[in-house]
């Protein structure tokens, strides 16, 4: 599945400042494709997480469109909007993203039964196999170390199948060892045909990326 | 649906100091709705079944009564008291304008009786033309009375068809009327034969507590029921200017104190409640503002795994609803657990007439307090989920 961001911009109010709004992304055009790995970086401000917002559906644009296949995300009501991420875009969310009240296991299949269905238990313990923390299955996520909690993280977002995944800072705060595990991991996702946006300021991203582009102050330009 | 409740669920067991906050808050609210409402029926139904149970427009009684007895002090705290005068009164009274029935009481109290260790006012009517003792007795018998039977108040603790013995003579226990939440609730009922073979009874033991009477020619007090068309006080005042010795009281000024008292202790009980229900609302509303600011990550987490707005409040409203659901239920017993067991310490405590409502009355207070309290939590976290359903979820997810 294609995501294509057409004229994507958006300008956020501010009460201070010589002008009452500012504007986060300009007029943003950029495409997606099935099977790559997209990296995006800048510093930090640049807009960068403000994009992958709008690209996930979660925060609505100032003016453009996003395209999820030829559905235009933003012509679409909240239900149906939140009904296509849960399909279609997995989101691997900057810092701490875990339901302390649920187990690790139950935090993956989030997605997957939000909407009843019941998750495939084989499945889903491969998928903590792969991202090597299938003997935390069942604790919570309180008892996790940063990098496994970032883990947990990327298996949710596999965990529903969908087909365009958009991580944002994944290697945030993780140590050598574990950044390197999290962005191979992201490689091999887009390798089995999956499209992968990873959105960071981790210099050595770039080498497991297919594209690099980088946001400087709002605009986006490919490197 | 499932998956929303087991969510809930889990998110209650996961924060169970959270959760217990919240639970003791919707406890209170029913509590204070269910044990008040009870408290204020209760109230009602005393004053309702003191109004009944008098039954007269205006009592005679002679005019030592003035001193010697106060219908108050005799109804709410049971001290019994006796006094005679001459039988011609009652025909005197019967004849006045406006008199629509005249019916003779004679009282006596007993020295000890088998039943009880205080002693028991002893009420004797008159079958022919009793309209005020004899409506409440069908309420729970139909038979008749004969000589001998007697009819006890619904604290005297004696199974029916039993015997109580006063002054050496026993007495057939023939019903246990219902309970008025007074003094009459202690006392015993019989027809003016009873009443005449006890005093005589008392003579043969030589306790000689009523040796100067005859109770063929006197009686206590004279009960008037007035023509619907004349006016109670107008009758009053006559048998006062014209009738000597005598002194008329009109039974409604008799227990005016009495209805003074629940109206002050309904109000008071009211008062509470609305306090109660305002303090706990707004510490209910404050909690849940705080709570779902302290709870905006998780929810941006649920809106990142697909989940919509709507879903997001529907969860917040199903939490509020399980919350509110098991602590009204917990208010609700404890409330019982307070109100049905001490219902005579409550009485004695007030010194008011407190009769406990019927068991339908009590199922529907139950409802209503059950549906009130999941009402008004649901309320409080509805402007909760409002609040969280507007969240942008991009920003919430930048703040880390």
């Amino acid at each position: 599945m294609q995501l294509v961001a057409e004229a994507l911009r958006k300008d956020f109010f501010r009460s201070s400042g010589e002008s009452n709004f500012f504007t986060a992304v300009h007029e943003v055009n950029f495409t997606l494709e099935e099977g790559s790995l997209v990296e995006i970086c800048g510093r930090s401000g640049s807009g960068k997480t403000t994009l992958l917002n709008m690209l996930s559906g979660l925060l609505t644009p100032t003016s453009g469109r996003v395209l999820l296949g030829n559905d235009d995300l933003y012509a679409m009501n909240d239900k149906a909007r939140s009904r296509a991420r849960n399909r279609s875009i997995g989101v691997i969310p900057q810092g701490q993203s875990a339901l302390h009240s649920l187990t690790v296991w139950e935090n993956v299949v989030l997605p997957i039964e939000l909407y009843g269905k019941r998750a495939d238990g084989a499945r889903i313990d491969m998928l903590l196999e792969r991202v090597g923390i299938a003997h935390l299955a069942n604790v919570r996520p309180s008892e996790l170390s940063g990098g496994e909690m970032r883990r947990m993280a990327i298996a949710r977002a596999l965990a529903g199948d969908a087909p365009i995944i958009m991580a944002d800072e994944p290697t945030g705060d993780l140590d050598d060892e574990n950044t390197e595990i999290v962005l191979t991991l992201l490689r091999e996702i887009a390798h089995a045909g999956r499209a992968v946006l990873l959105v960071t300021h981790e210099a050595e991203a770039a080498k497991y990326a297919d594209a690099v582009y980088r946001m400087n102050a709002g605009v986006l330009e490919r490197q | 649906m499932r998956f929303t409740l087991s969510l809930c669920r889990k998110n209650l067991i996961g924060r169970p100091a959270r959760a217990c906050a919240m639970l003791l808050l919707t406890a209170f609210l029913s509590f204070s709705i269910f044990g008040g409402s009870v408290a204020i029926l209760s109230l009602r139904n005393g004053l309702e079944g003191l109004e009944s149970r008098l039954g007269a427009d205006v009592i005679a009684m002679p005019y030592e009564a003035k001193t010697k007895f106060d219908l108050n002090t005799a109804l709410l705290q049971g001290n019994p008291g006796y006094f005679y005068m001459n039988r011609s009164y009652l025909d005197q009274i019967a004849g006045i304008e406006g008199v629509e029935k005249v019916s003779a009481q004679l009282y006596l109290a007993s020295a000890s009786a088998s039943c009880c260790s205080y002693a028991v006012q002893i009420i004797g009517f008159e079958p022919d033309t009793d309209f005020t003792i004899q409506p409440w007795i069908r309420e729970s018998y139909s038979g008749t009375i004969g000589e001998g039977d007697i009819v006890i108040g619904a604290n005297i603790s004696m199974p029916v068809s039993r015997t109580l013995t006063f002054f050496g003579m026993d007495c057939t226990v023939v019903a246990q009327l219902e309970s008025t939440g007074t003094a009459l609730d202690n006392a015993v009922y019989g027809n003016i034969d009873t009443i005449k073979r006890l005093i005589a009874a008392s003579e043969e033991r030589g306790l000689n507590l009523f040796s100067n009477i005859n109770p063929d020619t006197v009686i206590s007090s004279v009960l008037v029921k007035v023509y619907d068309d004349y006016d109670a006080e107008a009758v009053k005042d006559y048998i006062n200017v014209h009738v000597r010795h005598v002194v008329a009281t009109q039974s409604k000024n008799m227990i005016a104190g009495v209805a003074d008292g629940l109206s002050g202790a309904s109000r008071i009980v009211i008062a509470l409640i609305a306090a109660i229900w305002a303090l706990c609302l707004c510490i209910m509303m404050i909690a849940n503002t705080l709570l779902m600011n302290e709870r905006r990550r998780e929810f941006a987490i649920l809106r990142v795994a697909g989940a919509s707005r709507c879903r997001l409040g529907g969860l917040v409203m199903a939490e509020s609803a399980l919350i509110d659901l098991i602590g009204s239920v917990l208010g609700v017993a404890l409330g019982a657990l307070i109100v049905f067991p001490f219902t005579g310490a409550i009485r004695h405590g007030i010194g008011l007439p407190y009769v406990l409502p019927a068991y339908g009355t009590v199922a529907m207070l139950v409802v209503a307090s059950l549906l009130l309290t999941v009402l008004a939590g649901s309320l409080t976290s509805a402007i909760a989920a409002v609040r969280i359903s507007r969240l942008d979820t991009g920003v919430i997810l930048r703040e880390g």
